[in-house]
C-alpha cells in the first residue's frame, strides 16, 4: 500500500467540488426561477414587433359631408449598412434639403435609441405624396433608402378646427395610462378626435419577426401564427352642419367670441364656433409643432375652445332663468307688476335701468330687460318667510339654477368643458360671516352679474330648455358612430325643476324682444324668433355682447347663444349674428332686407386695437 | 493479447465512460442548437460546426480506443518525453502560430489546426505524477518542491506567452493535487489570499475612498481590511487566548466606524488610509511584542502577512499600471470594471438573459431565441452552457452540473483506489483540471467569475479541446484498468 498520511484531504477536495456545484445551482435557481425579468429581456431581444397602423375613422358632418379623411404620407427610411457609395448631393437635391441638414439628420438617426445599421431607420417623416412620387422614381439610385407609408389627417373644409381637434404624437402620460400606445404613436388631441379616440383609432395589427443579434430579420415567429390583422377605425358622423359652421366662422371673423347652436329637440350641436380660429390642416403633418407653437403664442388665444371653456357673466340672459325660478317658487306670477324708475334704488344702493314705461309685468320685464323687476323679485324670494332663512332661500334658488344646466359640466363630448361658477350660501358665509349677509348684498345675481360665471354652451342650453318648455338633452357633437352606439346620456331628456306652464310668459316676452324690444333690429320677417339680449360687464375693458335665442317660436329647431367679446351691447353685435345664423339654418338664405346687416357683420373688425389680426 | 483484452473489458470503469458519452452527446446537441440557423440542414453537413464536431467525436472515440489498447506502463515510462515534446511544441507555437484574436496558440498543419495547450495539460499531469511518485520524493525537500514548481510553471509561462491567459490559469488547479499529496493547506490559503489582493488592488485601485482625497486608493484600504481579517483569523487559530483577536476586531471596527461617522455626519474629511495604517501598526506592534515575550515565530509570520499584503497590493497596482492600455482593458473587462452592456459586459449580460429566460424547464430543443438568433457570442465554444440554460432550463442545467459533479467524485473515487502513487496523482490531476475548467467556465457564464475564455470540458465545440480532455481522461481510465499491476 502506498503511504497515505493525507488521505482525509480527499474529503476536503471532494467537499470543495460539491460546494462549487451547489453555489452554481443556487445561482441558477435565482436566475431561472426567482427572477422572471430575463424572459422579457430575451423577448425584446428576439422579437421585432412591426406594427401595422390601421386607417383612422373618417369624420362626417350631419349631412354626410366628409370633414376629415386620411391622406397617405411617406417616411423616408434608411438602412445604413446598405448605403454604399451614396450620392448625397443628388439625394439632397431631390429632397430639397441642404448637405448640412442631411448630415444633421444622419447624426440624429444614428443616435436614436434602438438604432441598428441593419434595419430601416427613420430619416425624414411625413413626406407629401408629390415629393414621394419624385423620390420613388429615383429610388434605384440610392441603395439603402426605403419609403414607408403611414397616413395623416386631411381636411375638406378649413373650419371647425377646435371642435374637430387634431392628431398628434402621444406623450409619456398617455403611454402610461393606455397600453395601446407606444412611443411615436399618434392619437387624437382635443376635440372629437380626442373624445372619440377609442372609436376612431381602430385596432393595430402586428407582425412578429425574429431578429438576430445584428438586427437582421430572420423570418416570422412561428410562420406568422402570432400576427394580428389591423382593423380600420369606425367612421364618426357629427351633429355639426358644416355649412352653418363655416357661416358662423365667417360672421365671427375679426371678432373674439363664440357661437353655439343646438337642435333643442335632440341636443345636437349644429354649430360651435370659437373665434378666432385657424385652419385645422396646419396641425397635421410636418409643421404641426411649429404651427402649434405659433397658435400658443397668439395673444388672442385661438387654442382656447371658447364655447365650452370661456367664462362670462351671463348678464341679462340670466333673467330668463331667474324669471322661471321666481314663477316656480310662487314669488311672482304672470301678473306681478313692478315699478321701475330708471333702475332699482335702495338707499345708497342703485342698479340702473334704461328708459321704459312703469310699472311692467313679467312679459314686459323680459321684453325690456328690466333690472328693477329682477332685483326686487330676487330680494322678495331671498327674504321670503316660506324659507327658514336667507341661506335656505339661496340654496333653493341655486338648486333651480343647477337644474337649468349651470354650475356643473353639462357633459358634452368635448374634452375640456368647464363647469362655470354658481356660488352657494357657504361662499357668502365665508365672505360676510355666517348668516351675516342680506339679500341686498347678493342682488346682482338676479341680473346675471355678481359672482356668476357661465360658458356659452350653458347659455345656449338655457335657450334650448326654454324652447323645449322645461327639459334638455345634454348638448353633444356626435350624431352616429358607424357600427357603434352613442352614449345614452345623449339620448335621454333631462327634466328641469321648472314646470312647463311657467315658460309661456317667458316665451311671450322673448318673442316681444324681437318684435318690439331690444332685439328688434335683428328681427327676421319670416321666422318667429324668441330672443334675449345680454351685456356682460367686463371689468377689464369693453363689455361683452351676449344674445340667446331659439326659433321658430312654436316648433323650435334651433337654440343659439352668441357672445362677442368687448363689443358692447348684446343688441348691437350678438343679436344680429345670431339672427343671421337662425335665418341661414332655417331658410337657407338671407332675406334681401337683411343683406346690409349681414355685410356689416361680415366685414366689421372688432378685434382689440392693440392686437394685430392673426388672419 | 487476448487475455489482456478481456482484462481491459472487465476492469474498465464503465460508469465514467457512460458519463463521458452522456456529456459529449449533450454537448453535441447544444452545439447543434447554437449553430442551427433555421434553414433545414442535415446534421451531418460538414460545413457546419455540428457536422465537424461529429467528426471530432468520432475521432475522439478512436483515440480513446487506441489509448485503451496501449500498455499502461508506457505513460509512466515516457512521461518526461511527452512532457518535453509538448513544451517544445508550445515554444514553437509561439513563433509559428498565426495571430488569431490576439493570441498565438494554434498550430496550423494544412487543413488541421491544433492547440498544443490543450494537450500540454495531459503532459504536465503525467510529468508531475511521475516526478512526485518517484522514489524518495518529498514535497518538503526544497529541491523537490522547486522541481514540482517548475514542472507546473514552465508550461504556464509558455501559454501566457501565447497570450492564452485562461488556458494558463488552469495550471493553478494543480495546487489541489499538491495539497492532496501533502502540501500544507496554508499554501492553498495563501494562493487564495494573493488572488484576492491582486483582484481587489486592481479593481478598486483607481477609486478614491472619499472624494476629498482622490490620491487615496480604495483598493489599498480594502486590502488593509482584508489583511486585518486574515490576521484575526490566524490569531483565532494559533492564539490560545481567544479574547485578543476579538478585541482587535472590535477595536478596529469601532475605529473605522467612528471615522466614517465623523466623515458622514460632521462632513470632516478623514484620511482613511492613515487610519488603516494606524490600526495595522498597532496590531503589528502587538504581534511583535508577543513574538518577543512569548518567543513564538507564528506571531512574526502573522505580522509579516500584513506587511506582505500591503506590499503585494502596491506591486499589483504598479504592475497593472505599467501594462499597455489594451492589456489593461482586457484585465478590466475580466474583472468586470468596464461593464458597458454594449461592449465588454455584453457577453455576460446576454448569457445571463439566455439562461435566465430558460425558466424551470427551458424553451425546448432549437427553441431558444437567444441561442438561435446569435445574441451570445462564442456560444458554441466558451458560452455553450447558455444553450443548456435557455433550451433545457433549470432542470437541464442542474442535470448537467450533477453529471459533472458525479464525474468529479467518481474520478476522486477511482484515484483513491489506485495502488500506484503515479496513477493516483495523475487521477487527481485529471479531476482538478476538469473541475477548474467547469468552475471558471460556468462561473463566467453565470456572471460569477471573471470572463476567462476556457472551454467547458466535453461540451464546447472544438477538436483540440475535445481530444485533449479525451486523452487526459482515457489515459487515467487505462491506468485504472491496470491498477492491480503496480505496487509502486
Amino acid at each position: 500500500m502506498i503511504n497515505d498520511l493525507y488521505g482525509n484531504r480527499k474529503y476536503v477536495i471532494g467537499g470543495l467540488m460539491v460546494l462549487v456545484v451547489l453555489i452554481y445551482i443556487l445561482r441558477l435557481f435565482s436566475l431561472q426561477i426567482l427572477d422572471d425579468s430575463y424572459q422579457d429581456k430575451a423577448d425584446s431581444n428576439a422579437y421585432l414587433k412591426q406594427i401595422e397602423f390601421p386607417a383612422r375613422g373618417l369624420i362626417k358632418d350631419r349631412n354626410g359631408k366628409i370633414l376629415v379623411f386620411n391622406k397617405p404620407s411617406y417616411d423616408v427610411m434608411m438602412v445604413v449598412r446598405e448605403m454604399k457609395q451614396f450620392d448625397t448631393l443628388g439625394f439632397c437635391t431631390l429632397l430639397n434639403i441642404s448637405q448640412e441638414e442631411f448630415d444633421i439628420r444622419m447624426k440624429d438617426l444614428k443616435k436614436r435609441v434602438g438604432y441598428s445599421s441593419y434595419t430601416p431607420q427613420q430619416f425624414m417623416t411625413q413626406l407629401p405624396p408629390e415629393d414621394y412620387g419624385v423620390l420613388q422614381e429615383q429610388l434605384f439610385r440610392f441603395p439603402g433608402v426605403y419609403m414607408q407609408m403611414r397616413t395623416i389627417r386631411n381636411y375638406n373644409y378649413s373650419a371647425a378646427a377646435l371642435l374637430l381637434g387634431s392628431v398628434g404624437e402621444v406623450n409619456r402620460k398617455m403611454i402610461e395610462k393606455d397600453e395601446f400606445y407606444v412611443l411615436g404613436d399618434y392619437a387624437g388631441q382635443n376635440g372629437v378626435e380626442q373624445t372619440y379616440e377609442n372609436v376612431l383609432r381602430g385596432k393595430k395589427g402586428v407582425e412578429v419577426f425574429l431578429r438576430d443579434a445584428h438586427g437582421r430579420i430572420q423570418g416570422k415567429l412561428d410562420d406568422g401564427a402570432h400576427d394580428v390583422q389591423s382593423k380600420a377605425g369606425q367612421n364618426l358622423t357629427l351633429s355639426i352642419d358644416i355649412d352653418l359652421q363655416m357661416y358662423g366662422e365667417r360672421l365671427m371673423e375679426n371678432k373674439v367670441g363664440s357661437i353655439v347652436a343646438i337642435d333643442p329637440k335632440t341636443g345636437e350641436i349644429l354649430a360651435q364656433v370659437s373665434s378666432p380660429t385657424y385652419d385645422p390642416a396646419i396641425l397635421s403633418g410636418r409643421k404641426r409643432s411649429e404651427n402649434y407653437e405659433k397658435l400658443l403664442k397668439n395673444p388672442l388665444k385661438p387654442l382656447l375652445d371658447r364655447p365650452v371653456m370661456a367664462y362670462y357673466p351671463p348678464g341679462s340672459t340670466f333673467k330668463i332663468a331667474n324669471a322661471l325660478i321666481f314663477e316656480q317658487e310662487g314669488i311672482i306670477s304672470e301678473n306681478t307688476y313692478q315699478s321701475c324708475h330708471l333702475g332699482y334704488h335702495v338707499g345708497r344702493f342703485s342698479v340702473g335701468c334704461h328708459a321704459h314705461y312703469s310699472p311692467l309685468n313679467l312679459v314686459q320685464s323680459v321684453q325690456h330687460s328690466c333690472n328693477a323687476y329682477y332685483c326686487a323679485s330676487f330680494r322678495t324670494m331671498m327674504d321670503h318667510k316660506k324659507y327658514k332663512n336667507i341661506s335656505d332661500a339661496f340654496e333653493t334658488w341655486k338648486n333651480h339654477i343647477v337644474s337649468l344646466g349651470f354650475g356643473y359640466k353639462l357633459g358634452a363630448d368635448v374634452p375640456n368643458e368647464k363647469r362655470g361658477y354658481i356660488p352657494n350660501s357657504g361662499v357668502y358665509d365665508k365672505l360676510y360671516g355666517k348668516d351675516r349677509w342680506k339679500s341686498l348684498m347678493i342682488v346682482s345675481n338676479s341680473i346675471g352679474q355678481g359672482e356668476i360665471l357661465t360658458t356659452p354652451l350653458q347659455i345656449a342650453n338655457l335657450a334650448a330648455i326654454v324652447a323645449n318648455r322645461g327639459y334638455f338633452i345634454v348638448p353633444h357633437l356626435v350624431k352616429n358612430i358607424e357600427g357603434g352606439e352613442i352614449d345614452s346620456l345623449y339620448l335621454t331628456k333631462k327634466i328641469t325643476s321648472i314646470s312647463p306652464q311657467y315658460f309661456t310668459p317667458i316665451i311671450e316676452g322673448m318673442d316681444l324682444v324681437m318684435r318690439a324690444g331690444t332685439g328688434w333690429y335683428s328681427r327676421i320677417d319670416s321666422v318667429a324668433v324668441c330672443g334675449k339680449t345680454g351685456t356682460a360687464e367686463n371689468p377689464h375693458g369693453e363689455d361683452h355682447s351676449l344674445f340667446m335665442a331659439f326659433a321658430p317660436k312654436d316648433d323650435p329647431k334651433i337654440a343659439i347663444c352668441v357672445v362677442v367679446e368687448n363689443s358692447g351691447f348684446g343688441a348691437t353685435w350678438a343679436a344680429p349674428i345670431a339672427s343671421l345664423m337662425i335665418e341661414k339654418y332655417l331658410k337657407g338664405y338671407i332675406a334681401p332686407r337683411r343683406i346690409p346687416m349681414e355685410e356689416k357683420m361680415l366685414n366689421s373688425n372688432l378685434l382689440p386695437k392693440d392686437v394685430v389680426s392673426s388672419n | 493479447m487476448s487475455s489482456r483484452r478481456i482484462n481491459i473489458l472487465s476492469n474498465i470503469d464503465w460508469v465514467t465512460i457512460a458519463i463521458y458519452f452522456l456529456l459529449v452527446t449533450a454537448g453535441w446537441f447544444c452545439i447543434y442548437g447554437a449553430v442551427y440557423n433555421m434553414e433545414e440542414v442535415p446534421f451531418w453537413d460538414f460545413n457546419y460546426r455540428y457536422g465537424k464536431q461529429l467528426i471530432w467525436i468520432g475521432l475522439a472515440s478512436v483515440i480513446a480506443l487506441f489509448l485503451m489498447l496501449l500498455d499502461s506502463k508506457i505513460y509512466n515510462i515516457f512521461a518526461y518525453h511527452i512532457y518535453a515534446l509538448l513544451l517544445l511544441l508550445l515554444l514553437v507555437t509561439i513563433f509559428v502560430a498565426p495571430e488569431i484574436k490576439g493570441s498565438r496558440s494554434w498550430l496550423v498543419l494544412g487543413p488541421i489546426s491544433l492547440q498544443p495547450a490543450e494537450f500540454a495539460k495531459t503532459a504536465t499531469a503525467l510529468a508531475l505524477a511521475k516526478f512526485m511518485s518517484s522514489y524518495n520524493f518529498k514535497l518538503y525537500n526544497l529541491r523537490n518542491a522547486t522541481i514540482v514548481g517548475l514542472i507546473i510553471f514552465i508550461p504556464f509561462l509558455l501559454i501566457i506567452l501565447q497570450n492564452e491567459t485562461g488556458s494558463a490559469l488552469v495550471y493553478v488547479s494543480l495546487l489541489l493535487v499538491l495539497y492532496r499529496e501533502g502540501m500544507p493547506g496554508i499554501f492553498l490559503f495563501l494562493a487564495f489570499c494573493l488572488a484576492v489582493i491582486f483582484i481587489v488592488s486592481i479593481r478598486f485601485g483607481a477609486e478614491p475612498i472619499i472624494s476629498a482625497f482622490p490620491e487615496e486608493s480604495y483598493g489599498l484600504f480594502l486590502v488593509m481590511i482584508f489583511s486585518l481579517l486574515v490576521q484575526i483569523l490566524f490569531l483565532l487559530i494559533y492564539e490560545k487566548n481567544n479574547k485578543v483577536p476579538l478585541i482587535i476586531f472590535i477595536a478596529s471596527a469601532v475605529i473605522f466606524f467612528v471615522g466614517m461617522l465623523v466623515y458622514k455626519l460632521a462632513d470632516f474629511p478623514i484620511k482613511f488610509t492613515y487610519l488603516g495604517f494606524g490600526v495595522m501598526g498597532i496590531v503589528t506592534l502587538y504581534l511583535i511584542f508577543n513574538a518577543i515575550s512569548e518567543r513564538r515565530k507564528t506571531f512574526v509570520l502573522i505580522a509579516l502577512f500584513g506587511l506582505f499584503s500591503i506590499g503585494f497590493s502596491s506591486l499589483s497596482e504598479t504592475a497593472f499600471n505599467s501594462l499597455l492600455p489594451h492589456q489593461q482593458t482586457r484585465i478590466k473587462v475580466t474583472l468586470g470594471m468596464e461593464n458597458d452592456p454594449k461592449k465588454a459586459g455584453y457577453n455576460v449580460n446576454q448569457s445571463k438573459i439566455a439562461i435566465g429566460s430558460g425558466g424551470l424547464t427551458g424553451k425546448g430543443f432549437l427553441n431558444g431565441t437567444q441561442t438561435k438568433l446569435k445574441y451570445v457570442p462564442e456560444q458554441d465554444t466558451d458560452f455553450i452552457f447558455c444553450t443548456v440554460g435557455e433550451e433545457y432550463g433549470f432542470v437541464g442545467s442542474v442535470t448537467v452540473l450533477f453529471l459533472f459533479l458525479f464525474l468529479f467524485l467518481r474520478l476522486l473515487f477511482l484515484a483513491e483506489r489506485q495502488r500506484s502513487l503515479f496513477s493516483r496523482i495523475y487521477g487527481y490531476c485529471v479531476a482538478s483540471i476538469v473541475f477548474f475548467h467547469l468552475t471558471i467556465n460556468i462561473g463566467m457564464v453565470l456572471g460569477l467569475t471573471p470572463v476567462i475564455g476556457i472551454p467547458l470540458p466535453f461540451f464546447s465545440y472544438g477538436g483540440s479541446s475535445l481530444w485533449g480532455f479525451t486523452i487526459l481522461l482515457f489515459i487515467f481510465l487505462r491506468l485504472d484498468v491496470s491498477r492491480t499491476e503496480y505496487f509502486v
